[in-house]
């Protein structure tokens, strides 16, 4: 209930919403700011929808009027005397008061078109909120925003302090209120065709540019047919031209293609995403003359006005670019980012390590010598001398995100690091690492995510039973902590305490977590190994806490499932984002966001934490990756040049790149600092899932649904690019297609889609994947 | 393509009829044509919707299926109540059917005693998750566990001897990529050294590491020794293990050099052994075999030509080795017989030759040989080729059995040709010449064997008939002219008895199998199971349906397949092939094969735990019925 009110809260203030769940409202705003916002509306609104039951201000008897109305002209006599009884209103109220209402109600209706049967479905929504609110009832954003929407619909003028709401609530019927214009329907397969013979007749270079205006005109000419009921015309429309579109744009077709009728454009997310986002287009200036001048000779306004309206043309200087550049960056929902987007400064280079002084060790040689494993040793200097550089320049300062303080455990493990460091292979073309398959027998379809620690030493699975299982991979077995009274009667003065506080009869290899109430989409380990956290289709993010093995926190925020979540390097912050859209910043001691990163326009699908934590990416449905700041909320790069959902992120060790999987099964790697695609590489069949660089940076192995790990030479992809060329004012890309050259090696599995990668400190490759029988 | 894939997708609507159907069985009587217009419309779009949202389930629950679940939770994203009871994880039950030129998809919804559900004993708990761990690689190696895939896949193989050029093994891809790298850098930094190979065939390596050398060693051993178990083993693991890719050339020429040696020595046995080995091999759904037919195919050719195979060619059953190889000739011709290598067309004209042109003087083996071979090939092969000599043939086998006695081995010889040439020729006479049939108008077409043609024609003619009524259950009938089946079954091997279906049952020194029923003759593949019964039915007047559990001990016959037929059918009938149109008294064989599912897709089926030699009780615990028809005549024969 109370994600309810303070969802209809922020709705009701914020001013750049889009429509769908209210409580994404809030975009890049510093979320302190949201929570305090979030508290004082979040009180008007449940007041709105429970005052009727009290009889209470005029405005409200008036809905509850419109619905008594309704109710009775449906025959729905028993919900009306209920409704009666409860709001305690004499029944000769009822006609009258009623008619008026409703009739304020469809004229209210503020620009929207809506014909009877809207007024009568939203009608029946409010029934259903104002009804629920009373059983304490649904907490999910589909109601709310039917809900706000009927405030607008319903009560329209009369009420000033909904109308208020109205007004700055773009609602669907005000969204949708655009395509009001009426054109001849007949004319618009001619409007398109007029077009298309004139890019079809265009000079080649200009050909391609101009090509993009297709795709973004194709949907919003087929949505303004659908908008003014023209559905005959609006489906020859589409059959006659859909054809015509580039291959990657198939997944909204067919969303499209379902679409005929007015009233589905409510609630449809896809067209909302076309609706209140701009489609970026990137055309140069000579194309874009071109283009104007032949709209404007042939007077051909209906076009133009949709180019005026709904596109977003970027327009640059300097030669046109190519096809297979502009191919390599569309593919988005809304087209290519904006160059704008790129512009601002990110501090991509690394924190620098605090100062650990590394005991000198004498076993460091014994335990190789043990191993037996020929290594390449290499200097120890190099790790510390790592350390001890100056600040490099493009690093965000040491402060810039407090981040929390080293314990001594922590300093602990960055010494065992240190050790494993300098035991790690080189690797290279030449010296491939070793892959170790964890496979997970008889899961039954049922593994959804995977993690390993930093140090390998434990291994996490999420189920779609909504367990959570952690294994040790080690010899050493998972143990609990005592309970209380245990705990009091150890002495704790002793040396071994740490042993001590450990219940031996609670060792084994794997221990099981319940508390998620729906399948287990994400999942993460803390750097410091004693916390897990795993998102789920219930929405929630969990924090489990390893010493215990209990559930320590249920993060609550996302109202929709959870699809991924990451812990930051340095611990004690967190990402998730979900359906709802919304990346979310956590810190483990706040039961509420720090942050909210709003702005992509489809379900979140995967985030990642930069190695410095002062970033963090995002991957989405909506086929971009967006770049966020930690410090201040704002998105610093959006990528584009994906054709399907992201499934997998990975930044180098470097900081420097990112790379990306996707379901079109390409790997995208990006230079962050430049916010450019800097290569591509092809070979996977099927979904990426996993991406992970080597320590060192030099191998980048991808894991996939087409049952293959390939590995694929980071080095030679980045160190080609000449940057010199990264002529950042046009941000044209030539990519040439090398994947073969860089691919490594592919390796097969029997029949185990590979859903995790891992590289462990020295550098050997560890897989993960349910096996398929 | 495309285009037409997505003009389906926006008209794709469901039909009106069901939306009536849907609004009758919630009570609501007459529902106008436009609203059912406008439901459909809307239900499509909700529909379409919800699967979308679906489909978002399944990538994150790194699915490639869709299950209801997915269905469940995209419900609940709208805010809508889930279904319940669709709770199947695997196989959603639904049913077809069609009719009257509608189609109907329908969901089988049987009611359920409740006290059954009580009564019945719980499935077994499945197995709870466990990790395992395995090398996926070692240094850029991938080794060839059982954990990884086979080295090479079929296509690789065939891609590997045809197009030696662009082959990159797995375990090898660095050598490939190096060289592309020399190719694509433009620095040459040390690799330019490189270059020269860049268009060389890479050297394929046969090198085995130990573990192979001691596998093959043992394989090849138990392939020729003496103990039978141990033979089929090593014929199982010949027919089944993905990884013998590297070994196979090594096997080819074991078999050929194998088959050199002993016909020169003419070692029965061995050759026996030899020919089982071929047919593993060649059962093995793994290898790509064309780059090893020059050495195997002149192997099994010899096998049925030669003109002596055994030591006493009076007494040893040479014949069934003749037989089985030209079973195996015939399969190979049909799987490898491309235009350009034309295999079948070389062994027609081989034997023709053999035929034709050595007639006067040619052994009575080696023209049993020739036309066991061609008669394997088919009826069009026997129609063209075999029919038009029957006359000569007859001719021959007469001034043989009528003629003065020239010696026992001519005799036995012109004997089996004269067998054989009727088994084969029935049944392609019966269907090309019209009925009725006349004993002097077959002696006059068919000369000395016409008579006994006739006979046969109308034997085959009535059994066809009987095949008809019998053929009108659910089960799926096939003609097998193979012998995929190892049928452990001896004492058919008398001078009447008709093609027997396996060589196993040659001399009775080599029945290799106990004539015992019930016991495997080779260990089946864990993951799939078929029963075999073979039963025969004589006249059609002695019937007798009886389910397994009260006669699996009698059974004549109860025996494993290896997994050679991809039946995934749940009840497949195999015939041998000469069904109809036997000349000999011997009853046609029946073969009903059960394929059970493999118990690791279904989690429900407690069937895992049945090893292979105690198959005859699985279809105990599962209550499988399975007709079996007997005759008398057949569990007389199956003691000897």
């Amino acid at each position: 209930m109370a994600a309810v009110q303070s969802g209809m809260g922020e709705g009701v203030e914020e001013k750049d919403i889009k429509t769908e769940p209210a409580s994404d409202g809030f975009g890049n705003n510093n979320a302190n700011d949201g929570r305090l916002v979030s508290t004082s509306p979040g009180s008007n609104a449940p007041a709105a929808s429970n005052k009727p039951v009290a009889g209470g201000p005029p405005e409200d008897q008036q809905t509850l009027l419109a619905v008594l109305q309704f109710l009775r002209k449906n025959k729905l006599t028993e919900s009306v005397e209920i409704l009666r009884r409860e709001a305690g209103l004499p029944e000769d109220d009822l006609d009258p008061n009623g008619a008026d209402s409703s009739g304020a109600g469809t004229g209210g209706a503020a620009g929207s078109v809506d014909s009877d049967a809207g007024d009568a479905s939203s009608l029946l929504t409010r029934v259903t909120v104002s009804s629920s609110a009373a059983a304490q009832a649904p907490t999910k954003g589909t109601i709310q925003s039917d809900c706000c929407q009927v405030y607008d619909g319903a009560s329209g003028g009369p009420v000033p302090g909904n109308s208020a709401a109205g007004e700055d609530q773009p609602d669907v019927s005000v969204v949708l209120s655009a395509y009001s214009q009426q054109g001849d329907p007949a004319l618009y397969e001619v409007y398109y065709s007029s077009l298309k013979r004139f890019i079809e007749t265009v000079l080649d270079c200009h050909r391609a540019e101009l090509s993009q205006v297709f795709y973004p005109l194709f949907v919003h000419m087929y949505l303004e047919l659908v908008y003014n009921n023209h559905e005959n015309e609006a489906k020859a429309f589409f059959e006659k031209f859909s054809g015509d579109q580039e291959c990657y744009y198939e997944d909204d077709l067919r969303v499209l293609s379902s679409l005929t009728k007015k009233e589905h454009m409510r609630g449809n997310e896809t067209l909302l995403d076309f609706r209140t986002s701009k489609f970026v287009l990137r055309i140069s200036r000579d194309s874009y003359q071109l283009l104007k001048r032949h709209l404007q000779e042939r007077q051909n306004n209906q076009i133009w006005n949709i180019i005026q309206e709904h596109l977003y043309i970027d327009i640059f200087d300097g030669m046109p670019r190519s096809k297979s550049q502009i191919d390599a960056m569309s593919g988005s929902l809304a087209g290519e980012a904006k160059r704008e987007a790129n512009k601002a400064k990110v501090y991509y280079g690394l924190l620098k390590e605090p100062e650990i002084e590394l005991p000198l060790d004498d076993e460091d040689e014994e335990a190789e010598n043990e191993e037996g494993k020929p290594k390449k040793k290499k200097p120890k200097k190099d790790s510390m001398g790592s350390k001890s550089k100056k600040q490099d320049p493009n690093a965000p300062s040491q402060s810039r995100i407090p981040l929390p303080e080293l314990k001594d455990s922590d300093k602990l493990d960055k010494i065992m690091y240190m050790k494993e460091a300098t035991k790690r292979i080189r690797l290279g073309p030449d010296n491939l690492p070793s892959i170790c398959f964890y496979s997970f027998l008889n899961a039954y379809q049922g593994l959804t995510a995977v993690d390993f620690t930093d140090d390998s030493s434990l291994i996490a699975g999420g189920f779609a039973d909504s367990t959570v299982r952690v294994w040790s991979v080690t010899p050493k077995k998972l143990r609990k902590v005592k309970s209380a009274a245990d705990l009091n009667l150890i002495d704790k003065e002793s040396d071994d305490v740490l042993e001590r506080i450990m219940d031996e009869k609670t060792a084994s290899e794997s221990k099981i977590l319940y508390g998620h109430s729906g399948p287990v989409y994400g999942i993460s380990f803390s750097p410091d190994r004693n916390y897990l956290l795993s998102s789920s289709e219930d929405g929630t993010v969990r924090l489990w806490s390893l010493q215990t093995f209990t559930c320590l926190v249920g993060y609550k925020g996302h109202n929709y499932p959870v699809w991924d979540t990451h812990f930051s390097p340095h611990g004690y912050y967190f990402v998730s984002g979900g359906h709802d859209r919304v990346a979310r910043l956590w810190a483990t001691d706040h039961y509420q966001p720090l942050r909210m990163f709003s702005g992509h326009l489809a379900d979140i699908t995967c985030t990642r934490f930069h190695p410095n934590s002062n970033y963090l990416a995002t991957g989405s449905s909506d086929r971009t990756i967006r770049l966020w700041d930690v410090l201040n909320g704002n998105c610093v790069r959006i990528f584009t040049g994906h054709k399907g959902p992201i499934h997998a992120l990975a930044f180098s060790p470097n900081g420097k790149f990112l790379a990306s999987g996707a379901t079109d099964g390409r790997v995208l790697l990006w230079d962050i600092g430049h916010g450019l695609m800097v290569g591509e590489l092809k070979g996977h069949t099927d979904t990426i899932y996993s991406l992970r660089f080597s320590r060192d940076g030099e191998i980048l192995a991808s894991g996939s649904m087409d049952n293959t790990v390939r590995l694929w030479d980071a080095m030679k992809a980045f160190d080609d690019l000449e940057t010199d060329d990264f002529t950042a004012a046009t941000g044209h890309i030539h990519l040439q297609d090398n994947s073969q050259e860089l691919l490594l090696g592919t390796y097969l599995t029997k029949s185990t889609p590979v859903i995790h990668l891992h590289f462990t400190r020295r550098n050997l490759l560890l897989a993960a994947g349910a096996y398929n029988p | 393509m495309a285009e037409e894939r997505r003009q389906k997708q926006c008209s794709v609507v469901l039909p009106t009829e069901s939306m009536k159907a849907m609004a009758e069985s919630v009570g609501v009587g007459q529902l106008q044509e436009e609203s059912c217009v406008a439901l459909s419309e809307e239900v499509s779009y909700r529909i379409k919707e919800i699967a979308q949202d679906a489909l978002k389930f399944m990538h994150h629950g790194k699915r490639r299926k869709l299950t209801t679940s997915d269905i469940d939770n995209a419900l609940k994203l709208k805010n809508v109540e889930p279904l319940y009871g669709f709770q199947s994880q695997e196989f959603i039950p639904f049913r077809f059917a069609s009719g009257g030129g509608r189609e109907l998809h329908f969901y089988e919804e049987k009611e359920v005693d409740l006290s059954d559900i009580i009564n019945t004993p719980l499935p077994r708990v499945p197995l709870d998750v466990s990790l395992k761990a395995h090398w996926l690689s070692i240094e850029g190696v991938q080794p060839s566990i059982p954990e990884n895939p086979p080295p090479a896949p079929k296509e690789q193989q065939k891609a590997e001897s045809t197009e030696p050029l662009k082959v990159v093994k797995p375990g090898q891809e660095e050598e490939g990529t190096i060289q592309g790298k020399s190719q694509g850098a433009t620095a040459p930094d040390g690799k330019g050294k490189e270059k020269g190979l860049i268009r060389l065939k890479p050297r394929s390596t046969h090198e085995l590491s130990v573990e192979q050398q001691l596998y093959y060693k043992e394989i090849t051993e138990a392939c020729v020794g003496s103990c039978e178990a141990k033979r089929a083993e090593a014929l199982q693991s010949i027919a089944t293990d993905p990884g013998l890719y590297q070994m196979l050339p090594r096997f080819s020429t074991f078999i050929s050099e194998g088959v050199r040696v002993n016909v020169v020595q003419n070692n029965l046995a061995l050759l026996i052994y030899l020919m089982r080995m071929v047919k593993a091999l060649m059962d093995n759904p793994t290898l790509y075999l064309e780059k090893y037919l020059h050495e195997l195919i002149p192997a099994v050719v010899t096998c049925i030509v030669s003109k002596q195979l055994c030591l006493r060619p009076d007494v040893d059953n040479h014949w069934a080795l003749r037989d089985f190889a030209a079973r195996l000739m015939a399969q190979s011709c049909k799987t490898f017989s491309t235009t350009t290598n034309n295999i079948q067309s070389h062994f027609i004209t081989r034997l023709m030759f053999l035929q034709s042109w050595l007639d006067d003087k040619t052994q009575w083996t080696t023209r049993y040989g020739c036309i066991a071979g061609l008669a394997e090939l088919g009826p069009d092969v026997i129609k063209t080729l075999i029919l038009p000599r029957l006359a000569v043939e007859g001719a021959r086998i007469k001034a043989v059995m009528e003629g003065p006695v020239v010696s026992n081995i001519d005799k036995i010889g012109a004997d089996h040709v004269q067998s054989l040439l009727l088994k084969h020729c029935a049944s392609v006479i019966a269907k090309i010449r019209p009925q009725p049939d006349n004993v002097e108008q077959y002696r006059t077409d068919y000369g000395y064997l016409g008579p006994m043609l006739c006979s046969h024609v109308m034997k085959a003619r009535t059994q066809a008939a009987l095949q008809a009524q019998q053929v009108n259950r659910t089960t799926l009938t096939i003609t097998q002219p193979r012998p995929t089946l190892s049928v452990s079954q001896s004492g058919l091997s008398g001078s009447t008895g008709p093609r027997t279906p396996s060589i196993i049952k040659v001399p009775s020194s080599l029945a290799l199998m106990s004539p015992r029923p019930g016991t495997p003759s080779q260990p089946s593949p864990p993951a799939t199971k078929y029963i075999v019964m073979a039963t025969s039915a004589g006249a059609a007047s002695t019937q007798q349906v009886i389910t397994l559990s009260s006669s699996q001990s009698a059974s004549p016959v109860t025996s494993t397949v290896p997994s050679a037929t991809s039946t995934l059918q749940p009840l497949v009938k195999l015939e041998s092939g000469s069904g109809p149109g036997l000349t000999a008294s011997r009853p046609l064989q029946k073969y009903i094969v059960v394929s059970l599912p493999s118990s690791a897709s279904s989690s429900l089926e407690t069937k895992s735990s049945v090893l292979p030699t105690s198959i005859s009780s699985t279809p105990l615990d599962t209550g499988m019925k399975l007709d079996r028809s007997e005759s008398p005549g057949a569990s007389t024969q199956s003691p000897h």
